[in-house]
Parts: structure tokens; sequence; C-alpha cells
């Protein structure tokens, strides 16, 4: 959708100075119907936000609904046939429906709240929440939907506050009534947030969905319906705990619930590019919204109760050959907290090992899980391993790092004893068994 | 056609492009087999302008589930909208800026890649992307300018291979083919004009070099209107032969709406939005499909239509408006309806129109529909009925049709706007550099009259053979297998007669594939038979044989002189007394004989000479 009132606002600002001069000459603004005579030629069409490299070259949309970037040459003249049209879609309130259960749907931005940019180019995540409803309108039927904007980035750009703020809205809904609260997030980072609220919910009275697309809202095959409508009904179900939701195949009728301290996007792109890691989806949804649980779930607690302090000073670092320790001795020693993707079992090289066991004894909580991502750490196994223990380097079995890191940063700020609640199970995210269902 | 009727016709061609896929390295080849991988629905959305496009919302409301297969050789996961699209193809783009610049068009300085929804199913991003290359050019047919007003470069859609009630199954193989999409201003005056245009842009294209050939690789739509008449557009024609007729067709269409609409507008008419069940009036019926339709717990569902007697099919059958709202009826799944007008008929009986008659309120003035259907499908069928009756008295509605073999068409869908289109912003904008222009001016192909001049002077060929050569699209396979002066001549025998032979006999030339021509053409070289069998040969070839079985099996191995001297000295012996009397007159009548026993096993006019040796011989 162009937004008229911004792009006007931009001016021809990227135009070169004789372009600029030009168009501002003829008032020629974004949005404006035009006729540009270039070379001989007459052009006629509707002036776009220029996304061209070229400051000499101006986009305009063609009566049939192509864009063309035109060359400005010199001799050109350009005249306004028509001011933009300004265009304002008429919404309509929802209106609660009696009897069904109330659902807070809080909008973060991401590929799930977004729509394409005709200015840059590319997408940006700025749509309201209210309009991401828009595209599963089934929902209403099955549930009063209220909308919240908690922020409006891409995930790449999610920070602790951001975590803080929405486990504090979270709690807040929970506890005034909601049945159950969803979050629109962006996919890159959703695990992240996924285990810490995880973490920063210690008890929690109903479900916490967080749920994205791989594909934004404005595409016709967008995942976004899909995913949502059955994070709705999951929500409906009233299972306590946070998850992640979104498809699992390729096909658009199936959709696994995946434990928020488990779950990790493994493919750049692809719509089933979320995997439970070291466990089993704790349940299963298909099209039509039947649930099959596969794993244990949580018992709800009577209030919701937030616990949301973070320690930042906590880094996580993926162990390689060639690892150079005097590269990293700054940043470990400075660190409260380290995590580290060790190789295979849980290891690293002998330089780095001496640097770990200094950063140990100096304080820093070292903690080790595997870049295999699939399996435990198995310090016991090699000399390696065991040297590292004996420093005090906390293996924590199946753990994945994203989590092991956000558990590190919840621990450090909230436990008294940090080793131990590293070892300590507190929402799902390791565990001493994996079957042969565990896919990897 | 009657002089007097007026038209206005433009059209648009698709041509397959000789590359590899648009926006990855896919080749861009079909597959013949492929295995379901994924099922899925989609959804309109708003374009940029913020409105749903109405074709767009008129497929999506048929709530059909896709199946895609993706044969790994010719499909990946970017054809299944799984992985951001790579940078446009740059032959294709190169192919597209040298036919925008063949036909005076203006290229575009900066390519804007655009989505146009479709939500049909046929690719699963539930859009094309494509592009404008190249606008506002012209080409020369028969000394009229035809004005090019669009060149885009555009992916191509997936191919339908199966379908059911609710799903349809698309093989993503032909999905993002590149395709240059011709559209001509609105120039085209008569039906045959629509062909010859078609033609040129064809000859255009195939100058470039770099285009697919054969069945399904090149495709027209033709957008028609007449004075009085809306917009619609028959889209997809394969033969370029019917396109006389698909417009011929049409007009005739449309000039019959149009009387329609006349014809409505001097009486009372109404159409009811409520649709009657009117089961029970058929229980007795013994018409097949009303019969089936209740053994399977159908209902008999009816609407009114008041004042339409003699519309939905008089006249003689030139007023034919039931036929248009059986067609809309049709896509929701029913297989036809029954209309007033030609009834009583099928079964149903004067007693039952009688009935339906009193019992809907009706009076001769008026007609109805019915649809015998499960409930659900009859009545969604009938709303579509009621929509286009009600859109009658409009005359010529705005739609896209499909064409029918027999030169016919029927509708698809409502023409869809230009709401359906906004940018594709995984794709960048390409500049297109003072450099690439350079490029491509300075190294256009030949222009068709160009070729047509070069296979007179170097190969002989007179100048309607070799306008006929480049008209049908042989001028480049007959240049490779035309190396010498007798090569050349067998060559263009076989393009342009023998072929157009077998079209007319239905063996389609164009089955046989380019590989085996030229292998032909290398075993005739080789002398592995004489010219005088290529005819036959190829129709057994296009029938699917190997070259080698056909050759035996039409006994055509070759012959040495020595034995073919034997044999002609045989049939000379057998008619010694003849000959003695005739003398070297009787060369002329003794070819004949001597033609049937050695057709294609050596060269005629060696034939000739041993034959004249031989008689020689004996008298």
């Amino acid at each position: 959708m162009i937004n008229i009132e911004r792009l006007q606002r931009d001016g021809n600002m990227r135009y070169s100075k004789e372009l600029s001069k030009m168009l501002d000459a003829a008032g020629a603004k974004d949005g404006c119907k035009i006729s540009l005579t270039t070379d001989g030629r007459e052009h006629i069409g509707v002036l776009m936000p220029n996304a061209s490299a070229d400051p000499d070259v101006i986009v305009i949309k063609l009566k049939n609904g192509y864009h063309v970037g035109l060359r400005v040459s010199a001799g050109a003249s350009v005249k306004v046939l028509e001011q933009p049209i300004v265009r304002t879609a008429e919404r309509k309130a929802r209106v609660p429906k009696k009897g069904l259960p109330d659902l807070v749907l809080i909008g973060t931005g991401g590929t799930i709240g977004s729509q394409a940019n005709t200015e840059t180019g590319a997408m940006a995540a700025g749509m309201a929440t209210e309009l991401l409803l828009d595209v599963a309108p089934e929902a209403a039927g099955i549930a009063n939907i209220r909308t919240r904007d908690a922020a409006s980035v891409f995930s790449e750009n999610m920070s602790v506050e951001h975590w803080q703020e929405l486990a504090k809205t979270v709690a807040e809904e929970l506890n005034g009534g909601a049945a159950g609260v969803i979050i629109s997030h962006g996919t890159d980072t959703i695990g992240y947030t996924a285990a810490a609220l995880s973490f920063m919910l210690t008890e929690l009275s109903a479900p916490v969905v967080l749920v994205g697309s791989q594909r934004s809202t404005d595409r016709p095959s967008s995942d976004a319906p899909g995913n949502l409508m059955a994070s709705v009904r999951f929500c409906l179900s009233g299972t306590p705990g946070v998850y992640v939701i979104m498809q699992d195949t390729m096909s658009d009728d199936s959709f696994a619930v995946h434990r928020g301290t488990r779950v990790r996007k493994m493919h750049t792109s692809r719509r089933d590019a979320f995997r439970s890691i070291n466990a089993v989806p704790v349940a299963h949804i298909d099209a039509p919204g039947n649930i099959t649980f596969k794993d244990e779930v949580p018992a709800p607690s009577k209030v919701t109760k937030a616990v949301t302090k973070m320690c930042q000073e906590v880094v996580l670092l993926q162990f390689y050959p060639g690892m150079e320790p005097s590269l990293f001795r700054d940043v470990i020693m400075r660190s409260k907290g380290a995590v580290i993707a060790g190789s295979g079992l849980g290891h690293v090289s002998e330089g780095m090992e001496t640097l770990l066991k200094e950063a140990a004894a100096n304080g820093t909580i070292v903690v080790m899980t595997s870049q295999c991502l699939n399996g435990p750490t198995g310090m016991n196994v090699y000399d390696t391993g065991r040297r590292l223990q004996e420093a005090g380097v906390i293996p924590v079995m199946d753990m994945l790092p994203e989590t092991a890191y956000v558990k590190l940063m919840w621990a450090l700020a909230n436990s008294k004893n940090v080793a131990e609640t590293m070892r300590t199970k507190l929402s799902f995210e390791m565990g001493e068994r994996r079957t042969v269902d565990v896919v990897w | 056609m009657s002089s007097g009727d007026r038209f206005i016709c433009g059209i648009e061609i698709h041509q397959q492009l000789n590359t590899k896929k648009l926006f990855c390295s896919c080749d861009s080849e079909l597959s013949d087999e492929g295995e379901e991988i994924c099922r899925r629905k989609l959804r309109p959305t708003a374009g940029e302008s913020g409105a749903l496009d109405r074709a767009a919302v008129a497929e999506s409301k048929k709530r059909l589930v896709y199946g895609y297969q993706a044969p790994p050789g010719s499909s990946c996961l970017i054809d299944l909208d799984e992985e951001p699209p790579n940078g446009v193809d740059r032959d294709a783009l190169d192919i597209a800026l040298t036919f925008s610049a063949m036909v005076n068009a203006k290229i575009i300085d900066e390519i804007h890649y655009m989505r146009k929804i479709v939500v049909d199913g046929s690719g699963p991003g539930g859009y094309q992307r494509t592009a404008m290359v190249g606008m506002d050019g012209h080409i020369e047919v028969n000394g009229k300018r035809i004005v090019i007003e669009s060149i885009c470069l555009e992916e191509d859609s997936a191919r339908k291979v199966a379908e059911d009630d609710g799903s349809i199954t698309y093989r993503l193989d032909r999905l993002s083919i590149p395709l240059i999409e011709i559209a001509t201003g609105p120039d085209i005056r008569t039906p045959e004009e629509a062909m010859e245009v078609a033609l040129r842009i064809g000859t255009i294209l195939r100058a470039t070099k770099r285009v697919k050939r054969g069945i399904g690789t090149i495709r027209e739509d033709i957008n028609i209107s007449i004075p009085g008449s809306r917009r619609t557009e028959i889209k997809g024609a394969q033969e370029l032969r019917l396109l006389p007729t698909y417009v011929e067709n049409e007009v005739q269409r449309h000039l019959m709406l149009i009387r329609i609409s006349d014809i409505l507008s001097k009486r009372e008419i109404s159409v009811d939005d409520d649709i009657t069940d009117i089961t029970d009036v058929f229980k007795d019926c013994q018409s097949k499909v009303i019969k089936s339709a209740l053994s399977e717990k159908g209902k008999i569902l009816a609407v009114r239509l008041r004042g339409f007697a003699g519309v939905l099919n008089g006249d003689d059958g030139k007023l034919r408006l039931g036929a248009e709202l059986a067609q809309r009826a049709r896509t929701k799944g029913v297989k036809g309806i029954f209309h007033s007008d030609e009834l009583p008929a099928y079964g149903i009986e004067q007693g039952h129109m009688d009935s339906v008659m009193k019992r809907l309120g009706l009076t001769e003035k008026d007609a109805f529909v019915l649809c015998a259907e499960k409930e659900k499908k009859a009545r969604a069928a009938l709303e579509a009925v009621i929509e286009r009756a009600k859109e009658a008295p409009n005359g010529v509605v705005e739609e896209t049709r499909d064409p029918l073999p027999d030169g016919t068409s029927r509708f698809s869908r409502p023409l869809p706007g230009a709401a359906r289109m906004y940018p594709e912003t995984d794709v960048p904008p390409i500049l297109i550099t003072k450099e690439r222009l350079t490029e491509v001016y300075g190294n256009l192909p030949e222009l068709p009259e160009q070729i047509e001049k070069r296979l007179v002077s170097a190969y002989g060929l007179n100048e309607q053979q070799a306008r006929q050569m480049v008209r049908e699209g042989y001028e480049d396979i007959f240049e490779r297998t035309a190396k010498d002066k007798e090569t050349a001549s067998a060559a263009a025998t076989t393009f342009l007669s023998t072929f157009t032979e077998m079209q007319r006999e239905g063996t389609d030339p164009e089955n046989i594939p380019e590989k085996m021509i030229l292998a032909v053409f290398e075993y005739l070289k080789d002398g592995k038979f004489a010219k005088e069998a290529l005819s036959s040969l190829f129709r057994e070839i296009a029938k699917g044989t190997t070259i080698d079985d056909a050759v035996s099996k039409l006994g055509l191995g070759a012959m040495s002189e020595a034995e073919a001297s034997d044999m002609i000295a045989g049939i000379v012996k057998e008619r010694e007394q003849f000959v003695r009397e005739k003398g070297m007159a009787s060369v002329g009548p003794l070819m004949g004989p001597v033609m049937e026993a050695l057709r294609g096993k050596i060269d005629g006019k060696r034939m000739n000479d041993l034959l004249t040796k031989e008689i020689k011989k004996l008298i």
C-alpha cells in the first residue's frame, strides 16, 4: 500500500540537482500523475517513490500497472496532470462476540507484520497489528482478539529490553483475564525471544504462542494466515507454556507446536524452516485445527509471574579450528558469562581451553554446548572434556547454544547459584533422554 | 463476416525463450513425470493500490487446493516459492532487449519487476513476475504500421497435469521459463490481419534464434471489442491458423450480446435473487441428468428470469444467452444447466415445463434456468447464472475466455484490472547501461526480409519459397541442412511441401525433433538413400519410428550402382520389343517402372542415366 503522506514528506531528495529542480518546478510529488517528455517521447504515469540507484532516473507507474524507470535527459519536460489520490481505507471496529474466549495479539514486526515498500524496493516491518488480523478473518469466528503494537522491527533488531517488555505485557494481559497471548514476531530470532519468555515467565496460567511467517502477508501464498489460525486454535486449548507455532511441511495444512526453549530456525527461507531440536514438537495441528499432543505439558499456575531481570554481559561464541585465544581474551574475561558452542561433544582447542580455564577462575561462568546442535554434550568421553569440566566449564547436555545464552543472562541476574541453575531444568530446555522419534 | 462489422483488436504474443529459467538456473525443459510434494491454497491480497483484483477474487472463491509436482531436473525451491529468486537470467533479458530494438521500441532505462496477482494456482507464489522491457515500438505488416505497445519479460506459468472436484495439480517444470510478451496496439481490423500480425511477430522472434520451438512454446491472446461493447480477451490460443476464426466468432458473439441487450431494453425484465427448490416437480421425470442427480440425493433448483423468453436460445440459434449462463454455471463445477428456451427436450416434457412455470409464477414472456446437482453446488451454479443474467442488459461483459479447438471460446474468468500489480521486492531494479545498449544495437540479428534475401542468393530459392520458409519458421533448420545446392533443393521440398502436406494429413512434422531432421539429411549426404525417399521417410519418422527402423521398413537400404544397373537391365530386357520399336524415345515411358522399383534407393537423375545407358546398349 502506498503511504502517500510519508512519500510526500520525503520530497525529491533522491534525485540529481537538475532533476530535483525540474520536478519541484513542475510541482511533481510522488503519487502525482505526470507527463514526462524525454528524448522525443511522452510517457504518462504516476510518479513512484524512486527506488533507483541512478539519480537521473524516475520511476513511474503506467496505466497498465507496470513500473518503468526512465532516464530524464537534459531537454526533458515534466507536467503534473493529476494530484495524488489519497486513499483512506475505512475500517470497521471489531465487535467482540459473546461467549468467545478473549485472546491478545501482540505485534512486534517481522515478515509477518510486513508489506512491500515501494520506496526501498524491499520489505519493511511496518504494518499495524490490527491489519495482520485481516489476513485470517476466520479467527474472528472462534475468538475475540484484541491487538497491541509492541514494536515494529525486523527480528534482528529485537533487544533484551523488547523481551522484558513483552514478558511484562504477557503477564499483565494474562492476569487481566486473557485466555492466551499470541506474539507475532520475525522468524530470524523468534527462538531467542521464545527462550527468554520461557525463563522470564516463571509461572504461567495460559498459552503464550509466538508466531511468524516466512512469506509476507502481501503475498497470496503467505504462510501467515495458516500459522496465525493454528496459533489461535492452540491458544484455545488452554495449554500453558511458551511455544512457537509454524508450518512444518511445505504444504499449508500441517503445523508444529515447538517448545520455546527447543525451537530453532534451520532453513533461511522454507516455510517449514522451524524444528524442535533434541525433542519432539509438543503437538501437531492440522488445517481444521485438530491438536495431537506428543509430549508432556505443564499444569497451569493460578497467576502469571514475570521475572524479567537480565544480565547483558554474556557472550555466545562458536569454537572453530584456528580460533585465536588472544583475539577473544578481552571479550571473555570481561564477560560475566560465556556460552561456547564447542565442537562435537563439547570441545575446544588447547589454546582456548587455557583461556576458558583462566576465565572460569576469574569468575566468568563458562557454559559448554555443542555446535552439532543435535545430541548432548559428553564431556567425560575425551580428556579435553574432562579437563574443561575440572576447570569449571559447565556442560548443559542437549541445550541449544542460543537457549543457553538466554538462560545464562537470566540466571546471572536472578540466581544466587548460577552454575546450579544452569544445570537445573527450568523450562524443558534440556533433557536426559532422546528417543529415536526425535528428528534431527 | 459481413463487411459492415467493425471491430478493434489487438493481440498479445507469448513466446518461450531458449535459455535457463528466468530467476534460477534450472533448465527450461519439460519433465515427463512428477510426484506431488505439497498442497497449498492461495488467498487474494490487496495490490499496491489497496484494492482486491476482481479476477483474483473470482479465482479464490473457488476455494481450490493446489497440488505441486516439482521434478528436480526442471524445478527447484525457487519455483516452489520456498526460496527467494535469483537475479534475472542475463541471456533472457538480452533477447528481450534485442527484440525490443528490432521492433523499434523504446528500451526501458531501468527495468522493474512486478508481481501480477494470479491465484489460480499456476504459480505457487500466487503471482507472476513480469517486467516491461520495451514500449512504444512498431512493425510493418503488409504495408500497414502496427504499434507494439509493450514488450515484457515474464515467467511462464506451471502446467496443469490433473484436476478433480476440489483440487488442481500443477507441474512446476514449465513455471518460470522466460516468456517474451508482446502486446500490439488495437490496430487490427480484419480477422486475417490478426494472423498476419502474429506471423510477422513470430518471424522476428525466431530471427533472434534464441526462442523455443514446437507446440505450446508460443501462445496468443486476442483482445477484441466492437463499438458499444466492452473488451474481452481470448487467452492462450496455440494454433495460429485459428486466430481469424476466433476473432470472427468473438465479434459475432459481441454483436449477439448487444442485440440481446437491445431486445431486453424494450422489455420489462427482472432477475430474482431467490433460488427455488422444485425437486418434487421432477419425481417421475425420465431425463437421465435429472434421474442421476436425484439418485445421488441431489436437488433440482430453479431461478426466474422474467422477460427473458427467447433470448436464451432464439432466432434459430442466433441468440444464445443460455450458453453464456451455462458457461458461468460450469465454473462452479456443475456439468450444465437446463433453460426454458431449450425445453421440452432431454427427457424433460411439456408437463414438467408447465408445472415449473406454474410453481415459479411465470408467463410465456419469462424464462427459467434449472440445475440438477447436489444442493450446494447447484446453488452456487445458479448464483453465477443470476449474476450473469443481471449483466445481460449491459451487453458484453469484460471477461477472459478460453479458446476451444473448434474456433469458439468459453468464459474463464472476469478480466483482470491494473489492481493486480505491485512491485516484486525480491528482484532489485535493473539499470540498462549505455554499454549494454550499444552491445544490443551493435549485434542485432538479421531481420526476416534480410534472411529471405540471403536464402535466395545463397541457396538458389525463389523469392516465394524464401518468404514461405521464413514465414513458417523453417529458415534456421533449412540453413543447417542445406549444405550444398542439391541438398538445398531437397530440404526446400521437405520443409515447404512435404511438411505442409503432412500437416494437412494430420501427421504433425512438429513432432519430429530437430536432431532427427538433421540426422536424416546427414544420412542423405552419406548416400544411405536417395532424396526421393525423404517424403515417405519423414512421414514414417513423424509416427515415432527411428530413422534406421524407418529406412529398413521402407526398404530404402541404399543400392550399389552395379545392382541398380542389373535391375534396370532386367526391366529393359522385359520390354525388349517395345524398346527396339521406339528406340531412345522409350526412355520416358520406361522411367515409370524403373522408378517404381528403385525409388529412394538411388537418385532419380542417376536412374535416368542408367536407363539411357541400358537402352543404348540394347539398340
